[in-house]
């Protein structure tokens, strides 16, 4: 089966090491680190990248390409022992190069991004600790260490959502993103409970080789599902994913579009062998994936803030992600290629947001941009790139990936094989409708920003990795899809691709819907925003629709109605409690106690004789009870 | 001569020296009341050390002979330390130790 780790490969720790001891040094460093931190924090991710790179050619050539790194022991009592170690096998190296090497071009943008920050060095750090831990997470060759690269990276992202810790709305974002994902969490350490207790291991080796009753694997699957929609944004756990947006644009860009949320998805593909045996969970999966992809392209209609379209974008292109993985067998590698690609153009598109907000002094109000075009030639070019990768412009990323699913979701046959791609094909639709608008607001029209900003274009660090990402857009599709080799080389994790089943609809003919279907959204949002000019404040007399969008479909309203008002009361109502029952009962006896002693005190008056007195009652009291006693 | 008349002369004695710590005021007399007390004890112990035909009640006395010599000097000596503070040896005027 799997073959032990030797030569090159039995360094793979260093993966998860170099960037942990690196984040702690930036940390722990101070102030001394302020003038070389943010290079050591650029340069760990291109190591690491270099590294990963040499573990793919080894690794590729190993029987059965699995490679098993064993650590340590980690608990042993009595029978029950967990090993911690690695597993290098496709799925994890494909992760393992997408993270180091989108993070290597975002961690270089970065240093450019973050020039004027005075927190430069602590960005650096969490960047790299956020790096550790989601290496830990793809790597880990069991559950519970898996589980530990999940916190990890929870932790981080929490870290740098509140980057901007003074700002209010930048420390609640912080704190929602972290609650919504408690919620995820839960289901993903009940589903590890249940692996404990009834296969006693957590290693894939075992889970993943093992077969469970229908109830028991249902029950897993679930929970692994609820832990993969808190992580990744899905329907009903999204809503913190656009507020995320609260922190640096490249944080935005790695961990909150690229890597960090598409960690839902790597779990589901990850156990896919679970998920093979319950019919349900899987069914779940797809109609999670289609209402989401649907929410996700209708909210972002609704934004005026370009880094929350593009939120909401990853929210829907997630969708797509969770739709494919949830139609089974054969397109898992799909939507894994879809991941990777949208890691690409999703990065350009928002490292192109960034250099605007650069530019822009930091506002993001697309009623305030316009007319860019000419003033970031490079900027603009490469938001067309991700744009055309995005909606699946013929030959670009988007087009391979994307129209894949949506045939994957027709080919599925029968009712929900038509409902499902329908909504996926409607989903391309919006797609294009919205990323139209948001490049004609942004990028042409009339100039609407005010007289004290002055547009230019961004310094090189920023620019050079934006220019490798929109190259890797429009190519990366087609490179990714390519002989099937992707495919191909994720077979052993998850599968070999089946790609000439019974089509549903002729693929060429489904192609070119879609086609006319991007074409009519671009077109309608080109007509709605491009032939008028934008006003610059929001229009109030709106149809209720993009009232509903404006406020992502009401979902911050439901969560607020239904989940924190009665929190409140019942934390308001536990407070009254505690502060008059509980504290009423403690300070109550106190100040009885205190009152009747302050009574009791005025017996010693201080004249001797009534002591005396008392003592001689005292006494006789005492003769009396023993002769009472004695005589009775 | 039946001992019990001795402890009726006993109690008799103890009751009035308690009597006397409780109504006099001038300390001086509440000590010998106390001195009163004591030896009316000394006496009820004799008594029954003669009842039972054993030392102990007697040797008991000779302790509290030696705890009252004690306690004398020690007292008068007090008696006279707030006599010269006060001008006043009533236990009344020395109530400054209360609540």
């Amino acid at each position: 089966m799997t073959t032990t780790a030797h030569g090159i490969e039995s360094a793979a720790w260093l993966l998860i090491a170099l960037p942990l001891i690196s984040g702690a040094v930036l940390l722990l460093a101070g102030k001394r680190a302020n003038k070389w931190g943010h290079l050591l924090g650029a340069l760990v991710p291109i190591v690491l990248f270099v590294y990963a790179l040499m573990l793919f050619f080894a690794v590729k050539h190993e029987h059965n390409r699995e490679v098993s790194r064993h650590l340590f022991n980690w608990i042993h009592v009595g029978r029950f022992s967990i090993d911690a170690g690695l597993l290098l096998d496709p799925l994890s190296l494909v992760f393992v190069l997408l993270i180091t090497g989108v993070g290597s071009l975002i961690h270089i943008y970065a240093v450019g991004y973050m020039s004027h920050d005075p927190g430069r060095r602590r960005f650096f750090g969490y960047f790299n600790i956020f790096v550790a831990a989601m290496l830990l997470l793809v790597l880990a060759d069991n559950y519970l260490s898996l589980y530990v690269g999940w916190e990890g990276v929870g932790v981080a992202s929490y870290l740098l959502i509140s980057f901007y810790y003074d700002r209010n709305s930048a420390a609640t974002a912080g704190n929602k993103a972290f609650f919504a994902n408690r919620v995820g969490d839960v289901g993903l350490s009940v589903a590890i409970m249940l692996m404990f207790a009834y296969l006693g291991n957590t290693s894939f080796q075992t889970v993943l080789h093992s077969h469970l009753s229908n109830g028991v694997a249902s029950a897993i699957a679930f929970m692994l599902l609820l832990g993969a929609c808190g992580k990744s944004g899905q329907f009903p756990l999204q809503t913190w994913l656009p507020d995320a947006m609260e922190g640096p644009t490249p944080v935005s860009a790695l961990i909150h579009a690229a890597t960090m949320v598409t960690a839902g998805v790597y779990l589901i593909a990850r156990s896919a062998a679970i998920f093979d045996q319950s019919q349900s969970a899987r069914t779940m999966i797809t109609i999670i994936g289609a209402i989401t992809l649907l929410y996700g392209c209708v909210s972002a209609f609704g934004q005026d803030d370009l880094k929350k379209v593009l939120a909401y974008s990853t929210v829907s292109q997630i969708g797509y992600m969770f739709l494919a993985v949830g139609l089974g067998p054969g397109v898992y590698a799909i939507g894994i290629i879809h991941l990777l690609g949208h890691g690409f153009f999703k990065a350009a598109l928002f490292l192109s947001a960034g250099s605007v907000m650069h530019a822009m002094n930091d506002r993001i109000d697309m009623r305030r941009f316009g007319g860019l075009r000419t003033v970031m030639p490079i900027t603009f070019a490469v938001f067309v790139c991700g744009y055309l990768a995005l909606i699946g412009f013929p030959l670009a990323t988007g087009f391979w990936t994307k129209d894949k699913i949506i045939e994957a979701a027709f080919d599925k046959g029968g009712t929900s094989g038509w409902i499902l791609g329908i909504a996926a094909l409607l989903g391309a639709g919006l797609t294009a409708a919205y990323m139209t608008r948001a490049l004609v607001m942004t990028f042409f029209g009339e100039k609407r920003w005010e007289d004290d900003v002055h547009p230019h274009e961004a310094p090189k660090s920023m620019t050079l990795p934006m220019i490798v990402l929109g190259a890797l857009s429009l190519v990366g599709g087609y490179l990714l899809i390519f002989g099937g080799g992707v495919q191909h080389w994720l077979t052993p994790s998850v599968g070999p691709s089946v790609e000439e089943g019974v089509h549903t609809v002729n693929p060429t003919v489904l192609s070119i819907l879609t086609l006319v279907v991007i074409a009519l959204g671009a077109y309608g949002a080109y007509a709605a925003y491009g032939r008028k000019a934008v006003p610059v404040e929001k229009p109030v007399a709106v149809s209720p629709i993009t009232r509903a969008a404006r406020k992502n479909i009401y979902a911050d309203a439901f969560n607020e109605a239904v989940l924190m008002k009665p929190g409140q009361w019942l934390s308001r109502a536990l407070v009254y409690f505690d502060n008059r029952g509980v504290d009423g009962a403690v300070t109550g006896l106190a100040a009885g106690m205190g009152g009747s002693s302050s009574r009791l005190r005025r017996m010693q008056t201080g004249f001797v004789r009534s002591y005396a007195l008392s003592m001689l009652g005292g006494t006789i009291a005492v003769v009396a009870v023993l002769l009472a006693v004695r005589f009775q | 001569m039946t001992p019990t008349y001795y402890l009726v002369l006993s109690a008799a004695l103890f009751s009035i020296g308690a009597v006397g710590v409780l109504v006099r005021k001038n300390a001086i007399v509440v000590f010998m009341c106390i001195e009163l007390m004591l030896n009316a004890v000394n006496l009820s112990l004799v008594t029954f050390s003669r009842i039972n035909g054993s030392l102990d009640g007697q040797i008991m006395a000779f302790f509290v002979m030696t705890v009252a010599a004690a306690e004398v000097v020690i007292g008068l000596a007090i008696i006279m330390s707030i006599f010269r503070t006060r001008r006043s040896a009533s236990v009344d005027d020395a109530n400054l130790l209360k609540y």
